[in-house]
């Protein structure tokens, strides 16, 4: 070979190479996104909570027009409590918008003619004054319209900004926007649309009826609701949002406020990715993440082992006694090379393996001297110490607790239950064809109270009858322990 | 009492009444001046208002309908785009006709009118529209105190109307109690057209207002008094729902009475 042959092929060599590289990378690779050129027209999709609109599978920026409705209406806030939300796109939080970086957004807000009052829309994902509000403020029956170009990529909340602000969001005013980066986001299978916000109503939670607004809770941030999606349980029981296990699931999880921020946090996951604030860096590995009001979060975790999962504001009390509590249920096999489930469940005995004495003060206790005050004083002993365990209505707990109730094991032998009061009971019994292997602790009762409380028994919850007389627990009392 | 002096007492009651009485132009209320503080203002800057006439209703369609009777070039297909917008009086059937739940909003306030034809009705009639102040004044009297803008339940009622969506017929006017002015309807029926509407400007970007409203947006975040905040709040929707105004607008639920100089 000569020379110039060496030289040719590697030139072709050279360009093969430099066309396969080229070839290989994205078409737009220094794209910017306020000079992408334009393609067509599309009407976006915009998607109820909580879902969203598909991942956007065009090559190009378009226009993309956006139709939203502004709608004032009663809402159900919790079980009988109804609230007049003021509304994007008639549900709280508003419609989830789903645009892509570069698009040309033409943003059409409409306010509904029987509305009371002017709305505006401030979208964070706007780089211009206002983020819109300025050029969107519509009376009602009104239309405006106004375009932005999506310049950054990422998770943004929306929200009316017309005065008083604090109330409109207050009513329900706000919403999510996703720019999704222009070479996508990562595919997944399942994206859900979380949005957290407080509602500040004249009465307290539950309290049933419509709720009017209450602007000086709003002020001391004292919220009577927390909740996901504008209800108590807009994601539960029926309404909860569904995976199936080894699922990679998405969150957009915005945070309308108007005062509080989240703590946002499911209970039983771990956040593989989370993109904090909404933004482009993303953090691994995370339990709980802030969600400012008025911002958004990206939270993507794969969900490896069936089950329910909580979604919460782990400020905790938002979550049980405000609303803040959502539910992911996940199906499909359990692995245990993940999480086994409970695999024992036994009484602690930090004294070792003795049975346990439960201390008690010392009481005043009366001397029965006839049947029925046996009766009833061995009612107040059973309600106090023993329907813990064996329930008022002397049933039990199938499993763990053995039945008073039409008991077969009590009725043989009343010295049997005697002995378990004052020894305490280790070991397996059966009780009514079930079979018990269980610890009961000693009580520590006088044999007046045994007598009594035996006698309560043996007299109530379909039991044969009969007394126990405290001569009879003494001679109980002086035998072994017995363990059977 | 001598009596020759109770007669002349009572003789000049009576005279004082009838001359009252025939002053009083027709279904309007006399409100005696009076002084008060937008929810804006500090006490140094209260407005002052002068006495003057007010309708005690709002203008029902049957009056208005009058109205576009005798004159025609107000009526819905005559009238000019740059006085009325399309919607304007949408919610009738035709030029003259209320349509068939006409004997149903016949004494409802008429809405659906823009500025420039509110104005003039209120001209052809020989009145005017109030002023803003005129109208805020009036509007802030309960219906046993002239300065009500303090009286919780009051400002309750005021702040569940705004946030109530309209019904779909409007009721008729004067259905519930006339306040200390023996006016009624201020809150709780429409939305008013006033005379300046556009004299206090908010913009759709309240909070980035400079000037004026920002003494309103301080004004409505910042007081201590609760009470106090929550008719800031009340007023400051109104202001808002003014500010997105423009005088050829026809709203739904936007109406309006007509006031008159005292003379």
């Amino acid at each position: 070979m000569n020379l110039i042959e060496i030289l040719v092929k590697n030139i072709i060599i050279v360009i093969v190479c430099t066309l396969a590289v080229v070839g290989c990378l994205p078409k737009q690779d220094n794209f910017q996104p306020e000079n992408a050129e334009i393609v067509g027209e599309q009407q976006a999709k915009l998607t109820l909570p909580p879902e969203v609109p598909p991942p956007i599978e065009r090559e190009d920026a378009t226009k993309l027009i956006v139709d939203l409705e502004v709608v004032e209406k009663e809402m159900r806030l919790a079980d009988g409590v109804e609230y007049t939300m003021w509304t994007f796109g008639g549900s709280v939080p508003g419609k989830f918008i789903r645009v892509r970086e570069g698009d040309m957004v033409e943003f059409h807000l409409k306010n509904h003619p029987d509305n009371k009052l002017p709305h505006n829309i401030d979208l964070h994902a706007v780089n211009g004054p206002g983020g819109g509000a300025e050029s969107t403020f519509t009376a009602p029956g009104r239309e405006t319209v106004f375009s932005f170009r999506a310049l950054n990529p990422g998770l943004y909340v929306y929200h009316c900004a017309t005065a008083p602000v604090g109330m409109h969001i207050a009513n329900g005013m706000y919403g999510l926007i996703l720019v999704e980066p222009w070479e996508g986001l990562p595919e997944v299978d399942k994206e859900y649309y979380v949005m957290q916000s407080e509602f500040y109503t004249e009465g307290g939670y539950g309290e049933r009826g419509l709720q009017p607004f209450d602007m000086d809770k709003a002020i001391e941030e004292d919220a009577d609701y927390v909740v996901f999606n504008g209800a108590v349980g807009s994601m539960m029981n029926k309404n909860a949002i569904t995976a199936q296990k080894g699922d990679n699931v998405r969150l957009f999880v915005g945070n309308g406020g108007p005062n509080l921020t989240s703590s946002f946090h499911v209970i039983g996951e771990i956040f593989d990715k989370v993109h904090y604030e909404g933004g482009s860096r993303v953090q691994e590995n995370v339990q709980t993440t802030s969600v400012p009001a008025g911002g958004a979060a990206m939270v993507e975790f794969i969900t490896e082992v069936p089950g329910n999962y909580i979604l919460v504001d782990h400020a905790i009390f938002r979550a049980f006694n405000k609303g803040a509590l959502a539910t992911l249920a996940v199906s499909g096999e359990e692995d245990e090379n993940i999480y086994t489930g409970q695999q024992l469940d036994r009484v602690y005995q930090p004294e070792g393996g003795a049975i346990q004495e439960l201390p008690q003060e010392k009481r005043a206790i009366p001397t029965a001297s006839t049947t029925e005050e046996r009766i009833e004083f061995g009612r107040e002993t059973y309600m106090s110490v023993c329907q813990a365990c064996h329930m008022a209505d002397g049933s039990g707990i199938e499993g763990a607790f053995p039945p008073v109730a039409e008991s077969d094991y009590l009725n043989e032998d009343p010295d049997r239950a005697i002995s378990a009061v004052v020894h305490g009971l280790q070991g397996e019994i059966t009780v009514n064809g079930e079979t018990y292997n269980g610890v009961m602790p000693r009580q520590n009762l006088t044999n007046e109270e045994v007598a009594n409380v035996i006698t309560f028994i043996l007299n109530n919850f379909g039991n044969e009858g009969g007394e126990v007389t405290p001569e009879q627990v003494e001679r109980v009392r002086q035998q072994e322990a017995s363990t059977s | 009492m001598n009596t020759w002096i109770r007669v002349i007492i009572l003789n000049l009651f009576f005279a004082g009444l009838s001359v009252a009485a025939l002053a009083q132009p027709d279904g309007m209320a006399r409100i005696e001046g009076g002084t008060f503080m937008p929810f804006y203002s500090s006490t140094e800057d209260s407005i002052t208002v002068d006495p003057f006439y007010l309708d005690k209703f709002a203008v029902t369609n049957a009056e208005f309908l009058e109205f576009v009777k005798a004159n025609p070039e107000w009526r819905r297909s005559n009238v000019k785009s740059v006085f009325a917008e399309d919607g304007y009086l949408k919610h009738w059937a035709g030029d003259l006709d209320l349509g068939s739940d006409a004997e149903k909003i016949k004494n409802s306030p008429v809405t659906n009118v823009s500025w420039f034809a509110a104005r003039a009705y209120a001209q052809w009639r020989g009145k005017r529209l109030p002023t803003l102040y005129e109208w805020e004044y009036v509007a802030s009297a309960s219906h046993d105190k002239p300065l009500a803008s303090r009286d919780k339940e009051f400002v309750q009622k005021v702040l569940d109307w705004y946030s109530r969506p309209n019904p779909e017929t409007l009721p008729r006017v004067g259905q519930g109690k006339p306040n200390v002015h023996g006016v009624y309807d201020m809150h709780g029926l429409i939305w008013e057209w006033v005379q300046d509407f556009n004299t206090v400007f908010i913009s759709g970007e309240s909070r980035g207002d400079q000037g004026e409203l920002k003494q309103f947006y301080c004004a409505a975040g910042s007081s201590a008094a609760s009470e106090t905040d929550k008719e800031n709040y009340a007023a400051f929707l109104r202001f808002a729902f003014r500010g997105s105004l423009e005088a050829d607008y026809s709203v739904g639920n936007l109406g309006f009475r007509c006031a008159k100089d005292n003379q």
